[in-house]
């Protein structure tokens, strides 16, 4: 075991500050396709970054040589460029963007992950895929798992000293069934959608197979639903798909580095503007939307970010106004406005930058029941199959996989290809119901920066009713 | 010890190690991916943030006893002590073989020969490099990503093959802003030539003074397009989820489906293929298999061949092209047409100029339709002139109709859009595009 504290007092000295941040990450693959093995891979990624600060700019030198040699060229790579790149830097940083952190963090774990041998998943999900196995429509049959195991050290020389460890797991269960040159996909709440912070306990082998023969049944319903139809009318939407639209039209826009203009040659700028904090009525008054990291078995919930600031629960948006926005540390300096603890890099060999944690709609007041009931026309719309947005994140577009038409307060009939599109405030202005449960979803490949990072997020939503948008079907 | 020359000793003594180490009826695919990597990011023509990352990631495929099992693991380039952790990964291996079910899509391993690429390039130093590149941008607000390094990937197995293909490149990946418009540039390659890329910054800046007038706002509809090379890569990624991939059209996910049933085709104007003489990817892939140089996918609007792995043509018992597993394009080539640059303007008319696409996906993957945004450089142009920069735009089109029978020209010049992706590390490869002229594009939003 690499003794970080022993490297880090053998390298300060002709820097400010320094900070060791060493990870290992082991990710584990396991796919069943049709009954057969398709994918068992382990990954295990362990290595260094070298964080230093000097002349007010901050350096970085990744390497996954964890030799005593290794260590010491990664810390002189650092070094070298901050200081000659800080005659260039964008702002002039201090201490006071890494503050002192000492704790720990661990995910909420009932069984631990090695606890469940590769045998006994693949056997799981041989099961699972034999369950789908209920027509020849259908095509293809697919059980997969992500298993990532995490440990994170971070020491500093101002004192900083964190270990945080992470055991998170996304399952997918798919089927695809074909008639007449028609092709419908389903799936557990959209592909890897059911991502958590948990143990072993989430490969319960009866909720599985009766998830997996529910998917199947419907991939199959939907290929004998009526196309949705094209038109303007009430819109229900499902956690499932409540996930993509918070992380897309509420999550990116408020992420200060977009703001300030860090993301734009890559994932874009954002149409809200630093005036508009305190200011843009962002939604209706139904709308309360945190940052929170605290959730226990979320995908984005840890104790500190990778600047050391405590992760607290924060109002982005209350009663419908924005008030606060995505914002380490550093975007809070440079801009002069609060933010939260979302500095997060996706490995050892990153910078953190502004990400999302887990951005969560807040529960309402209402009874899924009454808000079917409460709709004269419209449609209600499940797990999220296609997406896209512009880089200002204002004019989207998005697609499920599943939706029921709503007459006259009562679920009619399946609909099949379903999609909606419209600008981000004019939507969520438009929201006037909101249910009281909530579910939680996320996503394992949140993809942005320069260089690129995919990093965890986590959302957590009700049910949500929005008048007058536009949809349509194929 | 330069990076790339430490690498590959360390990489071939595991190599020869781990060989060694192997019993009756197991045999061994090793691959090296490495990088000794500079990101500099820029915001307003400053340095946001700067990182040096050196890596190594060693992967093992191991066939026992007709499993499989994959391990990949970094390592330091310290040959002692990477051979202590191929030994601990390789013990994983075969109990993960012990453990899983038979694997009846297991292809043999073979020897496929032997092929060694090494391009040395000449790159910025740390101290030279801020300087050089923010002295040209001065006064632009210029945001973007300069990354450079030596990259490595490699393959060895247990029957003796072995490839090697690295090199020393660059890219600097930029935008530059006048308010929210905005154009992009890339300059990149083995060489940093000063001059080249001022020159490059210069055309950059040239395009941004068209921008100088009043944005113009369009309402949804069909318009005459033209989609410039960089936009024509932003339609073309499409390709690469899973449409030309012979495992995903057996299993329904293809968009080119009815392409490949002849229940749809293109227009004869447009011909797609792999094409490995761009020189920016190696041919080999991830077993070692080498690609044919070039391999016709859509020629003349007509299907003609999907990409299949070895593990696909074993499953599916048709013949393989040695594609990577995924079956996605590694060296895309959208072959010329006639349309001459001079004339582009004048054959558009009234219509749209399209710089650049953004954040494209499937809306209906059946008929092959796909939503995008307009980005950067967008114009709208009147009787052959431009008039105005657009206000960006959704797009929501098939590939039936654009690439179909509303596809009236292809230019007769292409253009080299390099990889610059840099998720987990920098990619390899690139695509060579011409420009597409449209009629009847469709924008809903």
């Amino acid at each position: 075991m690499l003794d970080l504290h022993r490297c880090l007092n053998s390298l300060k000295g002709s820097v400010d500050w320094a900070q060791l941040r060493l990870v290992s990450e082991k990710t584990t693959w396991r796919t069943v396709r049709d009954e057969k093995p398709y994918l068992n891979d382990i990954s295990f990624d362990h290595g260094l970054m070298v964080e230093v600060l000097v002349n007010g700019h901050f350096g970085y030198a990744g390497t996954s040589d964890l030799t005593e040699d290794g260590i010491k060229r990664a810390f002189s790579h650092a070094t070298t460029m901050a200081r000659s790149a800080s005659a260039f830097k964008v702002h002039d940083f201090s201490l006071a963007q890494r503050p002192t952190a000492k704790g720990k963090y661990n995910s909420p774990v009932t069984r631990p992950i090695d606890s469940l041998s590769a045998k006994e998943i693949s056997d799981i999900f041989i099961d699972s895929t034999r369950a789908m196995k209920i027509s020849d429509k259908i095509v293809s049959r697919v059980a997969s798992a992500m298993i990532i195991e995490t440990e994170f050290f971070a020491i500093s020389t101002s004192g900083s000293d964190v270990h945080q460890k992470f055991s998170i797991v996304s399952t997918d269960f798919n089927t695809t069934a074909s008639d007449n040159g028609d092709i419908q996909m389903r799936s557990d709440n959209g592909g890897l959608a059911r991502c958590h912070q948990v143990g072993a306990e989430i490969f319960d082998r009866a909720s599985i197979l009766e998830r997996s023969k529910k998917i199947a049944e419907e991939s199959l319903e939907l290929l004998a639903a009526d196309n949705c139809p094209s038109e303007t009318l009430d819109l229900l939407i499902a956690p499932d798909q409540m996930t993509l639209q918070v992380h897309e039209s509420i999550g990116h826009p408020l992420e200060y580095d977009r703001i300030l203009g860090d993301e734009r040659n890559y994932a874009g700028w954002s149409f809200v503007k630093p005036t508009d904090f305190g200011n843009l009525q962002y939604g209706s008054k139904l709308m309360n939307v945190t940052f929170d990291p605290t959730v226990p078995d979320a995908m984005a919930s840890y104790a500190f970010d990778d600047a050391g600031m405590p992760a607290t629960k924060e109002y982005l948006i209350k009663d419908g106004l924005l008030v606060r926005g995505l914002g380490s540390l550093e975007s809070q300096a440079r801009l002069s406005l609060p933010g939260v603890a979302n500095s997060r890099s996706a490995s050892w060999n990153r910078a953190p930058i502004d990400r999302m944690a887990n951005i969560n709609l807040e529960p309402g007041t209402s009874k899924l029941e009454d808000m079917i009931s409460s709709v004269e026309r419209g449609v209600f719309m499940l797990a999220n199959k296609s997406w896209s947005i512009d880089d200002y994140r204002n004019k989207f577009q998005f697609g499920c996989e599943y939706a029921k038409l709503i007459e006259n307060g009562k679920i009619t009939k399946t609909l099949k290809n379903p999609n909606y599109r419209g600008t981000t405030v004019k939507f969520w202005n438009s929201l006037k119901a909101v249910s009281a449960n909530r579910e939680t979803f996320g996503s394992p490949f949140c993809g942005k920066g320069e260089p690129n990072q995919v990093i965890r997020v986590g959302h957590t939503t009700p049910y949500c009713l929005f008048s007058n948008m536009e949809v349509f079907g194929a | 010890m330069k990076f790339t020359e430490r690498s590959k000793i360390s990489f071939n003594a595991v190599a020869e190690h781990l060989f060694a180490q192997l019993t009756a009826g197991e045999e061994l695919n090793i691959n090296l991916n490495a990088e000794e990597s500079v990101f500099v990011r820029f915001n307003n023509n400053k340095v946001r943030q700067n990182t040096q990352v050196e890596q190594r990631v060693l992967s093992l495929l191991l066939q026992k006893s007709s499993r499989t099992a994959n391990i990949s693991f970094s390592i330091t380039g310290n040959v002692t002590e990477d051979l202590k952790r191929a030994d601990q990964w390789l013990a994983q291996a075969r109990k993960e073989c012990d453990l899983l079910p038979e694997d009846p899509h297991q292809v043999p391993m073979v020897n496929n020969g032997t092929s060694d690429s090494s391009v040395t390039g000449k790159l910025l130093s740390y101290e030279e490099m801020f300087e050089a590149i923010t002295a040209p941008a001065k006064g632009s607000d210029m945001a973007g990503l300069y990354a450079a390094g030596p990259k490595i990937t490699a393959t060895r197995n247990s029957k003796g093959q072995n490839h090697w293909f690295s090199n020393e490149s660059f890219a600097m990946d930029y935008s530059l802003y006048m308010g929210e418009k905005a154009v992009k540039g890339i300059y990149a390659g083995t060489v940093w030539d000063q001059n080249a890329y001022a020159a490059a910054l210069s055309q950059s800046k040239n395009q941004l003074s068209l921008m100088d007038r009043p944005k113009k706002t369009l309402q949804p509809g069909a318009y005459r397009a033209y989609l410039a090379p960089g936009a024509t890569a932003e339609l073309s990624s499409m390709f690469s989820w899973g449409a030309l991939s012979y495992n995903s059209y057996k299993k329904g996910s293809s968009a080119l489906q009815k392409l490949a049933d002849k229940e749809k085709s293109f227009s004869k104007l447009f011909s797609l293929r792999e094409n490995f003489g761009i020189g920016l990817a190696p041919r080999f892939n991830s077993s070692g298999e080498v690609a044919p140089e070039t391999l016709d996918l859509i020629s003349e609007g007509q299907m003609k061949n999907f990409l299949t792995s070895s593990r696909t043509a074993k499953e599916f018992n048709v013949a393989g092209n040695f594609a990577q597993d995924g079956e996605y394009p590694r060296a895309m080539e959208i072959m010329p047409g006639t349309l001459k640059k001079e004339d582009i303007l004048k054959e558009l008319g009234t219509g749209l100029y399209l710089s650049n696409l953004h954040y494209l996906n499937w809306s209906d993957r059946p008929t092959a339709r796909i939503t995008g945004m307009t980005r950067y450089a967008c114009f709208w142009v009147e009787n052959g002139e431009i008039v105005a920069p657009i206000a960006d735009m959704r797009f929501d089109e098939s590939l039936y109709d654009c690439l179909g029978e509303n596809l009236l020209a292809v230019t007769d010049f292409q253009e080299i859009d390099p990889n610059v992706d840099t998720y987990s590390s920098r990619g390899f490869g690139g695509k060579k595009l011409p420009g597409l002229l449209i009629k009847d594009f469709k924008f809903t939003l």
